[in-house]
């Protein structure tokens, strides 16, 4: 639920401009009237790979205006009256609402029912403004939009810091369990092949858009589409292994020159979705609308969040334990720890990476459509999430499973309880500097074996 | 098709400002990569403090842009003895990764809205460069050069000065290069990307020679960034991420790793080839020579770096020394 990955904070500023009138309650048809006016607009964030940030105009949000009651200083709302006058937006996002009754007290509304699917209210306090017109004055209102849930550091920011902070511990395990299912692939590629796999990102963006595109295009329900995404995942990851990667180690291409060729794939990757995809990000036609529903103390989860945890929970541990007691698992991790002796004692180590790659491709999808569900699909997501993903699986140890998954659910938690005290903008910024710091210090990192790699 | 149009455009975006950028950063990736062996996939973190360096310090601070010039080189050096003491130590592919997220930082933090006043957040700095139009001995909107048959290569005095500009650094930068990699320091450098173990044993400091190949290939990045910045009089954030940093590292292959002249080979070629697919592209498609359906005006842009990668890939498997290459530039794996 991090919040800058995922496109941005949509401001709309309502320009309040009060057309200087006298405070008449009788003033005249021909006489122009107070009006409230201005501009719904969102700012998509910049993509990573250049640009500007877009401004998208809302057309259609539904404005109204209020009597009300103010406090004194006319930064809050004390009670709403009845709706005076109500504006919608145009297609340029600019709205106008009438003020008959002149200068006062008022309150502005936006209804978020109205906005496009996925924009929500930044901080669900700040839904209604108050506005204060004195006679003759402007004023400037502003709103905090966000694609998606909302903010997480903003919401109720009058609680407590314990319950703001078990909120954020509850989201952050969520993203922890997502990054963890998109870390385990690249782990143990790394761990098997030595690759540092820099398309891994893409694989990130492959899974949320079939996902996208099985539940949007084709309507089928996301809990299945994300499933079929698994298993085209699975397929990719497979077919790029022996298209591709296969053929490199048979020719004894060096470890850098390939993780060269992966940052190739990676923008060729990168740019075929785009292609594909387009450039606007988008969500999924299912659970686009959030609804708190149920509540453990302080913590209240929408259903989604809920699915969400526990099916990632339970797939994260049917992989662990997999990796430890079946057959397979058991080659997959001695592969990774020492190819040749595996190979000696009878694995076959060229089938075992192929199924790495299978296994990683599934996992990834999954993990990618759910962040898709709590974020929104876009072809830089997998940008986005990459480096954080390379900080979990370097802190739990590069190539080991379940080093990836427990590093993974660090950093998630991290990432969102540290937004009490750090500015939500610069929330991986932390994670990306602990990375260094373990590389320099324990660069085998938490749970990996110790070996010399410097 | 307007065949004159696209040979013009493709001529010209071989040597115009951004194929110099480009070309600019390559040089210091070549020196990391092709002559040390380091894998700096961080050259952007080295543009970017180069540009803010200068853009804070002309903007913010208020100082001439001469002094702001050799501020953003001042933070160039810096990033790279901040950098280089924790991770040269580190194996290629490690150090790859954190050069990355050390120039995500940078870009993270300079976009922070709440450093607003100083870096501009996501608006950037704008107009803090207007001295350097100023000295332009040469008529901004007037149109200089010569029609070469249907070759169009007239360029604006604007533009014609910051290229005039632009290639002379090149020229300066290739001359300290040709230097240093013919120096004994160069050649030291070379040993360490052939074998680190035997230069150790020479009783060279691997650790110093490498630092000081950092700072010189950074030094290269931030004169680059600050060429980007002053020429557009304007620093962006979001210009400046990882993805720049993988199409230097297209044009420094291309060219060939390990020569002096192959990351400006390789800038000229890698725009030229972009600029002529887009414009072959973008006519056809106009024209309606490629369906719609297949592409659209934006599509054509989005193709053309799907070539990109494709082109990375292809290079590094089947022709990895590039276009005048060093083979052993590239033998970056032998020391492991």
């Amino acid at each position: 639920m991090s919040r800058w990955p995922l496109i941005g904070i949509f401001t709309a500023a309502f320009l309040a401009l009060a057309t200087p009138a006298h405070s008449d309650h009788a003033a005249s048809a021909e006489e122009p009237a107070q009006v409230v006016s201005g501009k719904l607009q969102y700012t998509v964030e910049a993509t990573e790979s250049g640009g500007k940030d877009d401004r998208v105009p809302v057309e259609g949000g539904v404005v109204e205006v209020l009597a009300a009651t103010l406090s004194a200083d006319a930064r809050s709302v004390e009670s709403l009256g009845e709706v005076i006058g109500t504006g919608i937006s145009a297609a340029d996002g600019s709205f106008q609402v009438e003020l008959p009754a002149g200068p006062g007290d008022y309150a502005v509304r936006l209804d978020l029912e109205s906005l496009p699917e996925g924009v929500n209210v930044l901080d669900s306090t700040k839904q209604t403004l108050p506005l204060r017109i004195a006679d003759g004055q402007s004023k400037a209102v502003l709103f905090n939009l966000v694609l998606g849930d909302g903010g997480t550091s903003n919401v109720g920011a009058g609680d407590p810091w314990y319950e703001r902070m078990a909120r954020l511990a509850v989201n952050g395990l969520q993203f922890g369990l997502i990054i963890g299912m998109c870390a385990i692939g690249l782990s143990l590629i790394y761990g098997t092949t030595g690759l540092v796999n820099f398309a891994h990102s893409e694989m990130i963006t492959l899974g949320a858009v079939l996902a996208w595109m099985f539940n949007v295009t084709y309507g089928i329900p996301l809990i299945y589409a994300a499933l079929l995404a698994m298993v085209l995942g699975a397929l990719a990851g497979a077919l790029v292994d022996r298209g591709l990667w296969r053929p490199l180690r048979r020719r004894n291409t060096g470890l850098v020159a390939m993780s060269i060729v992966s940052i190739g794939f990676g923008i060729f990757m990168q740019y075929a979705i785009l292609y594909q995809f387009g450039d606007r990000p988008s969500k999924y036609a299912d659970y686009a609308v959030q609804r708190k529903s149920i509540t453990f103390g302080p913590i209240s989860l929408s259903p989604k969040e809920i699915i969400i945890m526990s099916l990632s929970a339970t797939i994260l541990v049917l992989v662990a334990l997999g990796l430890r007691y079946t057959r397979l698992g058991k080659a997959m991790r001695a592969v990774s720890d020492n190819p040749d002796l595996a190979a000696s004692t009878g694995v076959d180590v060229d089938r075992i990476i192929t199924l790495v790659w299978a296994l990683g491709g599934a996992l990834v999808s999954l993990g990618a459509a759910f962040q898709g569900v709590t974020e929104t699909v876009s072809w830089t997501m997998g940008q986005q999430l990459l480096l954080l993903v390379f900080a979990s699986v370097t802190l739990g140890g590069l190539g080991t499973a379940f080093g990836a998954m427990a590093g993974s659910i660090f950093v998630g938690i991290a990432i969102l309880v540290s937004t009490v005290w750090w500015p939500s903008e610069l929330q991986t910024v932390p994670a990306l500097f602990l990375m260094i710091v373990i590389l320099m210090v324990r660069p085998q990192g938490l749970f990996g074996r110790r070996e010399r790699i410097g | 098709m307007d065949w004159s149009l696209i040979f013009s455009n493709t001529l010209r975006s071989g040597i115009t400002q951004t194929a110099i950028i480009y070309i600019l950063a390559a040089i210091g990736m070549n020196l990391h990569v092709g002559y040390t062996g380091l894998m700096n996939f961080g050259q952007v973190g080295f543009m970017a403090v180069g540009a803010y360096g200068v853009g804070i310090s002309t903007s913010y601070y208020g100082l001439p842009l001469g002094v702001g010039v050799l501020i953003g080189l001042l933070c160039g050096l810096v990033l790279a003895v901040l950098l280089g003491m924790p991770t040269l130590r580190l194996r290629a592919d490690y150090l790859g990764i954190v050069t990355i997220a050390a120039a995500e930082i940078i870009r993270l933090v300079v976009r922070y809205q709440k450093l607003k006043d100083w870096s501009g957040g996501t608006n950037g700095i704008n107009g803090f460069a207007n001295d350097f139009q100023e000295w332009n001995p040469l008529t901004p909107s007037a149109k200089y050069g010569f029609e070469l048959g249907p070759l169009n290569l007239r360029f604006t005095g604007a533009d014609l000065w910051e290229m005039g500009v632009g290639w002379l650094m090149v020229c300066l930068a290739v001359f300290v290069m040709w230097r240093l990699v013919n120096s004994p320091w160069g050649r030291v450098l070379k040993s360490i990307r052939e074998d680190e173990n035997a230069a150790r044993a020479m009783g060279k400091s691997i650790f110093r020679f490498k630092m000081q190949s950092l700072v010189m290939g950074g030094l290269f990045g931030s004169l680059a960034g600050m060429f980007f910045a002053i020429s557009n009089n304007s620093v962006q954030p979001d210009n400046y991420s990882r993805a720049f940093t993988f199409f230097a590292l297209t044009v420094a292959i291309l060219g060939g790793l390990g020569r002096v002249w192959g990351p400006v080979l390789g800038g000229v070629i890698f725009w030229m080839l972009l600029s002529g697919i887009e414009n072959v592209l973008r006519e056809a498609v106009s024209d309606e020579k490629i369906p719609t359906g297949i592409m659209d005006g934006v599509q054509v842009g989005q193709v053309r770096f799907m070539l990109v990668g494709i082109g990375l890939m292809s290079l590094m498997i089947f022709r990895p020394q590039g276009m005048i290459g060093d083979k052993r530039g590239i033998a970056i794996d032998a020391r492991k």
